[in-house]
Parts: structure tokens; C-alpha cells; sequence
């Protein structure tokens, strides 16, 4: 029987209330942190930072257009903004505004993603964000990131509100393990080595780097097979010496990601390589380019062999 | 500080803003000629008489804003900047040009530009959220936005519009420059939006109505606002489509058509004339 994310997390948040957390501890010394919902408080859990920051919060109602537009101007008048609202809603709907008003215009608009990929399971496709990597990495001016654990997230979330650029972040709601006690850097456009090894190399992001972690133990523990795990919680500037350093061993290398196959942190990671001459076995694992299957987030994960067993067995495939 | 023009000064201010964007236009062999010449009365007394912004103060927190939601009509406001000293009027010799900031929308490379424009409907909204800032903050600053008629079925318009109510934005004011024509035709015929001061109305607006080339109603307008203690101000302007130059008011071909260069010096002819009268 595979591990699961659920029975090694008990003890750590979701990255989702390690995100409103975070925000309220900025609140706390600086009144210009701004947070514009669209009627996301709730699934945002931002009630708490509401209650105590009420003029800290502005609401336009289910209305992401104009969520991404009012958040810009606000950034433009010197307010650090967290616009916050579903990551499928706010990156489809708005994506023109995220375009213009956000990159284009510079306003350093913090953009979260809440619920992102497939977080929300059986709500199906009208709520899953398989998009926002491969749409968003086409915008010049936008850092775009992914954190996977909840010390990831804390971070991106104070790198966020200092940056002078346009932040995209997203996560998802599940609670999640601490990847690393050891390591305690962060940057963006810097990923981490949150495992070594000497076999092959897996490289996740979000929430798709705890199986990735689950599926070296059970390649070290079952077949002898030592793997890296990185967690690439920047997707966009992507860590190209890291990759660089990763494909200089010649080993294989595993991508798994929390969206589409198409446009995000594989074929991102694999057009690098293949124009610098690295030829390494290289597998994609992210939702394919078909109707998504019906089921919870973590069911959704195992389908699509985004999981200990689905990694371990497409990590195999390619060193034997 | 913004030195006091008289109405007549303001007027024959117009007519050579007129002239310059039709000459920048000539030379460009490209802009949007028609809506330029319809927006360009409106743009002339925000930037000299209304606003209080100039190139010393646009770093000012309490500056007034000015976002050009109909982004499209950049010629306009490339002259009224450039006679405000925001930058040298000979850089717009580069309009359009290979490697120009002098692009056919307005950007931020452009000194005097707030916010990047060109896509419609995205000019509201962050008005109502740079309005929303200034509430926050407690400044005095007001934000001005020109809306096309063509532009208002863009669905974010009516967010934003419910939001600047929403919000008692009475330090924001829309001009929406209604020269009832757009690319494809009439804008009644394209997708009706009349009556729109009602539906601002019920949006939670104050509205009034001006004709949007009497410098006059204008600057009373202007000088009234807020309209409502309480409420974002909507100045209905009513414009003609490339007025100022007979052969092309109310002509759908100059949406963006450019003069070829018998029709300039007509045009040109006709302006300098009017200029006598005003003189």
C-alpha cells in the first residue's frame, strides 16, 4: 500500500492558511498590505484577516476582471496587493487583465491563486487551474510560483510583499508536509534541493513535490535506486543552472507537475535542456490533454500517476 | 501651478491641439484620427484647467490621475502632454516609428502616461482602485477616465462601475466621450447602450450631460464635481467624430483613416481658418 500525503501531514497546515497567516502578520506593522477579494474571503480564509484589518480588505464581489483591475490601481497608488480569488477563475477570466493592467502597466500586484490545480476535485474542470503555468510563463514581467510546503509558501508570501514585480502564486487547500528541516533558504527563481541522491532526479512543484519525496523512498527502499528531489517552486524565472547542474550528470530526470502536460514545467524544463545540448531521459508527468477524471484532488493525483507508486514506476522506466 | 485660461484661450488651444494631431497622424501615415479629434476638447481642459498635474508634480502622491481607458485615441493625448512640458513635442516626430515609446497606445515609457491601455473596459477599474487608494490614504487627488461609447459592452465596465458606487467613489469622474460611432458602424446599431446615464443612474453615478466641445460646459462640469457627495461623477460628452474638420466629422472611414496630403492641407486650411475667427 503506497504512503499517502494525508498520513505524513498531519502536523503541517495548508498552504492556504499559512498564506492568510502570513498576511495578517504583515497586516499587522504595515497598512499599506492591501487584500482584494472577490468573493473569496471564506475560501481564501481571510475572515480572521478581515475582522482585523477591515480597512485592509477591499471586496468586489464575484467579479475577477475587475478584482485584477482595482488591484492594480491600488499597486500603482503605492499599496502592496495581494488580489486573491480561486486560481482557475483568476488566471482565465482576468487573464487580460494580469496581461495588461499587472505586467505590462508594472504594478507589482501580488496575484494568489487559491485552490489551484486540481484542489478542487470533483468541482471538475470549471475549477481546476491546469492552464496557469503554461498562459502565464508567456506574460514578460511576472514571476510565477508554486510553493510546495508551508515554510515555501510563508516565504514566497514575504518575498512577495517586498518585490517591486508582479507576483503569480498559487497552492492548494490540503494540509502539507515539511519537506526539508535542514534547508532554510528561499528565493525566487532558486529552486531547492530537498533530497540528494545519485541515481536520477525528480523535479516537482507545489503540491506534486511531497509524492515526489514519498516515490525516492520507495525507489531507495525497494529498488535501491537513490533520487534528488528538487522542489521548483519557481516556475517562472525557472532555476536554469540548477536544471543545468541536474542534467550535467546525464541521469535521467522526472518532471511532475500539478498541470497540463502542455506549456508548464516539463516542456519548460525540456525546451532548456534540449537548446543546451543535454540529452537526458526526461519524463513529463502532469494531467494529459484529455476530459479530467472525476475525483478528489488526491484521487485525481493517483489516476494520473501524480503519486508515490505513479512517480517510483515512471522513475524506473527510465533508469532501467 | 497651472496658469488660469480663459475659455477663448482654451478654445484656441483645441484648434491647435487639432493640428498637431492631424500633422502627427499625417506623418505617421497611422492613429486614430476620428476619436482623437472627438476626445481632444475634453483632454484640453483636464490638462489645462482642471487637473493638478504637470511634469514637476507627476511623481506627487497627491497628483490628480488621468488613465485614457480608450487607449486607442493616444494622439490626443501625445499633444496635450507634449504642450504641457510632460516631454518635447519633436519626440512625436518618432510616433510609431521603429523602437519608439510613441506607440499607438499609451504606456508608461511615456513620461506623463499612468497606466498602459489599449485593450478596452480595463480603464475603470483601475480608476476605482486607484481612487479607492486615495480614500484610504486620505489625499485630495482625484482620478479622471475617458470611456469610448464603443467601448461600454465590455462587461468589466459595469464591474467597475458597480464597484465605484459601491465605494462612494466621488473622487472619481468618468467622461465618457459618446461620438456614437465605432468601427463597425453606429454604436446604437453595433450594441445599443442608450440610455446610458440611466444605467449609470442605477449603477449609484451622478450623471450630466455636456456637449463635449463647448469648452464652457466643460469647465462648469469640471468645476462642479463631485456631482454628489458620495458618488463617482459620470460626464456624458457629447462628441462629433473627427469634428473639427468637415469631410471628416461623422464619417465611420476615420475611425482610423489617415489624410493623404491634399486632404491635410484641406484640413489644416480649414483649422487655421477657424483659428482666425477665435484669434
Amino acid at each position: 500500500m503506497d504512503a499517502t500525503i494525508e498520513n505524513i501531514a498531519v502536523s503541517q497546515r495548508a498552504n492556504l492558511e499559512v498564506f492568510s497567516g502570513t498576511l495578517q502578520h504583515l497586516a499587522q506593522t504595515d497598512r499599506d498590505i492591501i487584500v482584494v477579494t472577490s468573493d473569496s474571503r471564506g475560501s481564501g480564509k481571510l475572515v480572521p484577516f478581515g475582522q482585523k484589518f477591515p480597512e485592509q480588505i477591499i471586496e468586489v464581489g464575484i467579479a475577477e476582471q475587475n478584482l485584477v483591475g482595482v488591484a492594480a490601481g491600488l499597486a500603482s497608488a503605492g499599496k502592496k496587493v495581494f488580489a486573491v480569488s480561486p486560481a482557475c477563475f483568476l488566471t482565465a477570466r482576468a487573464l487580460e487583465q494580469i496581461k495588461n493592467d499587472v505586467a505590462y502597466s508594472d504594478n507589482p500586484v501580488k496575484l494568489i491563486g487559491i485552490s489551484a490545480g486540481v484542489s478542487y476535485g470533483a468541482l471538475g474542470s470549471t475549477h481546476h487551474s491546469l492552464h496557469d503555468f503554461a498562459v502565464l510563463r508567456t506574460i514578460n514581467n511576472l514571476i510565477v510560483v508554486a510553493p510546495a510546503d508551508n515554510f515555501e509558501t510563508e516565504q514566497a508570501i514575504l518575498l512577495a510583499a517586498e518585490t517591486d514585480m508582479p507576483v503569480y502564486i498559487r497552492f492548494g487547500k490540503k494540509q502539507m508536509p515539511l519537506l526539508s528541516e535542514e534547508e532554510k533558504t528561499f528565493e525566487f527563481g532558486k529552486g531547492r534541493v530537498v533530497r540528494e541522491g545519485s541515481d536520477l532526479t525528480i523535479i516537482g512543484t507545489g503540491e506534486t513535490v511531497a509524492p515526489a519525496l514519498l516515490a525516492a523512498d520507495k525507489l531507495e527502499r525497494e529498488h535501491h535506486i537513490s533520487a534528488t528531489v528538487v522542489s521548483m517552486h519557481t516556475i517562472k524565472p525557472l532555476d536554469y543552472d540548477l536544471l543545468r547542474n541536474i542534467a550535467a550528470s546525464g541521469q535521467p530526470i522526472v518532471t511532475v507537475e500539478e498541470h497540463s502536460v502542455y506549456g508548464g514545467l516539463g516542456e519548460a524544463s525540456a525546451s532548456f535542456l534540449i537548446q543546451n545540448d543535454f540529452h537526458n531521459r526526461f519524463k513529463i508527468i502532469g494531467i494529459p490533454d484529455e476530459y479530467t477524471v472525476t475525483g478528489s484532488q488526491t484521487e485525481i493525483f493517483n489516476h494520473y500517476g501524480i503519486s508515490e507508486g505513479g512517480i517510483a514506476a515512471a522513475a524506473l522506466g527510465l533508469v532501467r | 501651478m497651472l496658469k488660469v485660461m480663459s475659455e477663448k484661450e482654451l478654445a484656441q488651444k483645441s484648434v491647435g491641439y487639432r493640428k498637431k494631431i492631424l500633422k502627427y497622424i499625417y506623418q505617421a501615415k497611422a492613429g486614430h484620427t476620428g476619436g482623437s479629434l472627438s476626445c481632444i476638447d475634453i483632454l484640453n481642459v483636464l490638462y489645462n484647467h482642471t487637473m493638478n498635474v504637470g511634469p514637476g508634480t507627476f511623481d506627487s502622491p497627491d497628483r490628480d490621475r488621468y488613465i485614457q481607458s480608450k487607449g486607442h485615441t493616444v494622439e490626443a493625448l501625445y499633444v496635450v502632454l507634449a504642450s504641457r512640458g510632460f516631454f518635447p513635442e519633436s519626440d512625436l516626430e518618432t510616433l510609431c516609428k521603429y523602437q519608439s515609446h510613441y506607440i499607438g497606445h499609451p504606456t508608461r515609457k511615456v513620461h506623463g502616461v499612468e497606466q498602459n491601455t489599449g485593450a478596452l473596459g480595463h480603464g475603470l477599474s483601475l480608476s476605482v482602485g486607484t481612487a479607492i487608494a486615495g480614500k484610504l490614504d486620505k489625499r485630495d487627488y482625484r482620478v479622471f477616465t475617458v470611456l469610448g461609447d464603443g467601448e461600454l459592452p465590455e462587461g468589466s465596465n459595469w464591474e467597475a462601475a458597480l464597484s465605484a458606487s459601491h465605494y462612494k467613489l466621488d473622487n472619481l469622474c468618468a467622461i465618457l466621450d459618446k461620438n456614437t460611432l465605432q468601427i463597425s458602424g453606429p454604436t446604437s446599431a453595433v450594441c445599443n447602450t442608450d440610455p446610458v446615464d440611466e444605467k449609470f443612474e442605477a449603477f449609484g453615478w451622478a450623471v450630466r450631460h455636456v456637449d463635449g466641445h463647448d469648452i464652457g460646459e466643460l469647465v462648469t462640469a469640471f468645476d462642479a464635481l463631485p456631482f454628489e457627495k458620495g458618488k463617482p461623477s459620470l460626464i456624458i460628452a457629447h462628441t462629433v467624430k473627427g469634428k473639427g474638420v468637415s469631410y471628416m466629422e461623422n464619417q465611420l472611414k476615420w475611425h482610423h483613416g489617415v489624410p493623404d496630403q491634399q486632404q491635410y492641407a484641406d484640413a489644416i486650411q480649414e483649422l487655421d481658418a477657424l483659428e482666425v475667427t477665435l484669434a
